[in-house]
């Protein structure tokens, strides 16, 4: 029984921080932009790719174990810039101002168009990235094993959730940024450059989407398809906290982990569902999220 | 009632009613699938009119499919119009009960709360054995009034039978249209308040509107499971609904009509690019989406007005 609770914590512990991860930059995305980036599905998948073959053609050489880490970031950093340059310089600045809506719409077309570059690029193989997930190790904690890896993404889903609140309370850029997220048409006024805070803002989102998608390369067989899955299990996630809200991503990502490793270990039937009952259920009672401000009613 | 758009809609339908039997097999089958998927895509116009664009609209389709096809294996109905009309009232039912969740919100939150609930009935149908889990399963050959056709006229039969429903459906669907709850579509994706100083209930309004789109959605699903002859959990995936959210998008929330010829484009652009482009149609998918939202704001339908306002103009 207590190990059954054991188990549960620790396997939504480890969902939830891939979940966060993923999560984070949808949030800071939206809470910026107000866009929903439907694209945010592809960066994972890009992520996913690129750590699975570079980093795989890394460890293949036998070099030192700690640069194979570094060089997942790096490679999500260069996916997330080149990807978000793209899609945020050449697509979105020109449906800017549109409905919400439309601007979603543009963000899927631009995942479709994506989803194939994906097979143009790397074709429909599948890929696996093993090395780290051997080089992490087990840990046995009263009969019950944890993967070193996992502990690892715990402890960097929380390092990165404590990097991102402190870079937008602490930092210039991140003040600005909170500035842009309250009003967009003040901060203007108040001679912040929007566009260029737009642009950082979706590169840096394009990263933690690429981020997101690296980290996990070795916990999942690289295929198509990845990024779908990513994208809805995201938006619950970001809904349940409450769109653009930071803190909302981190206990979104907690109560879903933890709900469905719940529903894995207790009722297997409700595995891949769960998440959107608990997202339906949040939305009944607090209908933008949990962390969401009062929004006034524009007449 | 004689307006030209109708006598024009009246035109076609009768023409392609009595072309039928001469058109090459795969247009029929082609044309079939895409008026029932039409029927969806008429149900997102009616929300889209109002600013409401649902990204569950499956979760209706599915229910439809699914209820015929679920009745035709387990009961001993084969009636295609009692199959129809039960699979309506289910999906009408169920469009109902969620309308109560989904009317209460707007813009982002309502696509994406469809979506979840679109999801949950694709997570409960890949689960469980009984519903046909991942394969799904095969729907019955239907009857017509106690007869059921053969094989060449099964397909036949079936495209007379979404020509039929669809010219109804696009003519229910432009009445209301006229009617003052479907003319205030526009004013409730201006301003909603506006709507609420008349003394009108928007949350109303819209879920009257769900209701419909998603009776429509289930009549869609309903024949797409008859004309296919298979239903499976990929009905109700959220990836469905986008299509449908495509098709809107073309068709744009203009016109009736532009519903159906943008559902058939949509079929035909897809059939054409899956033969040139395997694998990688999406890209010319997506393109197609990103030039209609850039270029053709207002989708297909505003084509026709755009040429008509240009006739006018030329009047000093």
């Amino acid at each position: 029984m207590l190990l059954t609770a054991f188990a549960i914590f620790t396997d939504g512990l480890v969902y939830a921080a891939y979940l966060f991860v993923v999560a984070i930059g949808l949030t800071l995305i939206f809470g910026v932009m107000k866009i929903l980036n439907v694209a945010h599905g592809s960066f994972y998948a890009f992520g996913a790719y690129g750590a699975a073959i570079a980093v795989g053609l890394y460890f293949n050489q036998g070099w030192p174990a700690a640069g194979g880490f570094l060089l997942m970031l790096l490679v999500a950093m260069v996916i997330g810039l080149v990807l978000g340059l793209i899609i945020e310089r050449g697509l979105l600045r020109l449906v800017y101002g549109k409905d919400e809506i439309v601007v979603v719409l543009v963000t899927y077309a631009a995942f479709l168009i994506l989803e194939d570059v994906i097979i143009l690029l790397w074709g429909t193989n599948s890929y696996a990235l093993y090395q780290p997930l051997v080089i992490g190790g087990n840990v046995e904690v009263s009969s019950l094993i944890l993967s070193g890896y996992d502990i690892g993404l715990v402890v960097f889903a929380a390092a990165l959730a404590l990097l991102v609140t402190w870079a937008l309370k602490r930092t210039r850029y991140g003040r600005l940024l909170t500035v842009v997220i309250f009003d967009r048409e003040t901060a203007a006024a108040f001679g912040i450059n929007v566009t260029v805070v737009y642009t950082v803002t979706f590169v840096l989102g394009a990263m933690l989407g690429a981020l997101g998608g690296a980290v996990m390369a070795p916990k999942i067989s690289v295929t198509l398809g990845i990024g779908v899955e990513v994208i809805v299990l995201a938006f619950a996630v970001v809904a349940i906290g409450g769109m653009g809200s930071i803190e909302g991503a981190l206990v979104g990502a907690l109560i879903v982990g933890l709900c469905r490793a719940a529903a894995v270990h207790l009722v297997p039937q409700l595995e891949l569902f769960v998440i959107y009952v608990v997202m339906a259920l949040v939305l009944v009672v607090r209908p933008y999220g949990l962390f969401t401000r009062a929004q006034p009613r524009k007449i | 009632m004689w307006t030209r758009t109708n006598v024009l809609g009246l035109l076609a339908f009768v023409a392609l009613e009595i072309a039928a039997p001469a058109l090459p097999a795969w247009l029929v089958s082609l044309a079939t699938i895409a008026f029932a998927n039409a029927l969806v895509v008429l149900g997102l116009v009616i929300l889209w009119r109002a600013g409401l664009v649902p990204f569950g609209q499956a979760l209706f389709y599915a229910t439809g499919a699914y209820a015929v096809a679920l009745l035709g294996r387990y009961t001993g109905i084969r009636d295609v119009f009692l199959l129809l009309a039960i699979a309506a009232v289910a999906s009408g039912c169920v469009a109902f009960l969620v309308g109560f969740l989904l009317a209460r919100y707007r813009e982002i939150f309502f696509a994406m709360l469809s979506l979840a609930l679109s999801m949950i009935l694709y997570g409960v149908l890949v689960k469980t054995e009984t519903l046909g889990s991942t394969d799904g399963f095969h729907v019955e050959a239907a009857t017509f009034f106690g007869h059921t056709p053969q094989e060449g006229g099964r397909e036949l039969a079936m495209f007379w039978l979404v020509v039929a429903i669809s010219a109804l459906a696009a003519f229910l669907v432009s009445l209301y249209f006229r009617t003052v709850a479907g003319a205030l579509a526009v004013p409730v994706r201006d301003n909603e308040i506006r709507i609420e100083f008349l003394g009108l209930s928007v949350d109303r309004l819209i879920h009257f509107k769900l209701v419909l789109a998603g009776t429509l959605a289930g009549v869609g699903g309903a024949l797409a499971a008859f004309s296919v002859g298979h239903v499976d959990p990929n009905m109700s995936y959220w990836t469905t609904s986008g299509g449908f959210v495509f098709v809107t998008i073309l068709a744009g929330a203009g016109s009736v009509a532009a519903a159906f010829v943008a559902s058939f484009l949509f079929e035909l652009i897809r059939s054409i690019a899956v033969d040139i482009l395997p694998g990688t149609w999406q890209i010319f998918l997506g393109s197609v989406l990103l030039l209609t939202i850039l270029f053709l704001p207002e989708g297909l339908g505003s084509l026709a007005t755009r040429f008509k306002r240009r006739g006018q103009a030329k009047a000093p």
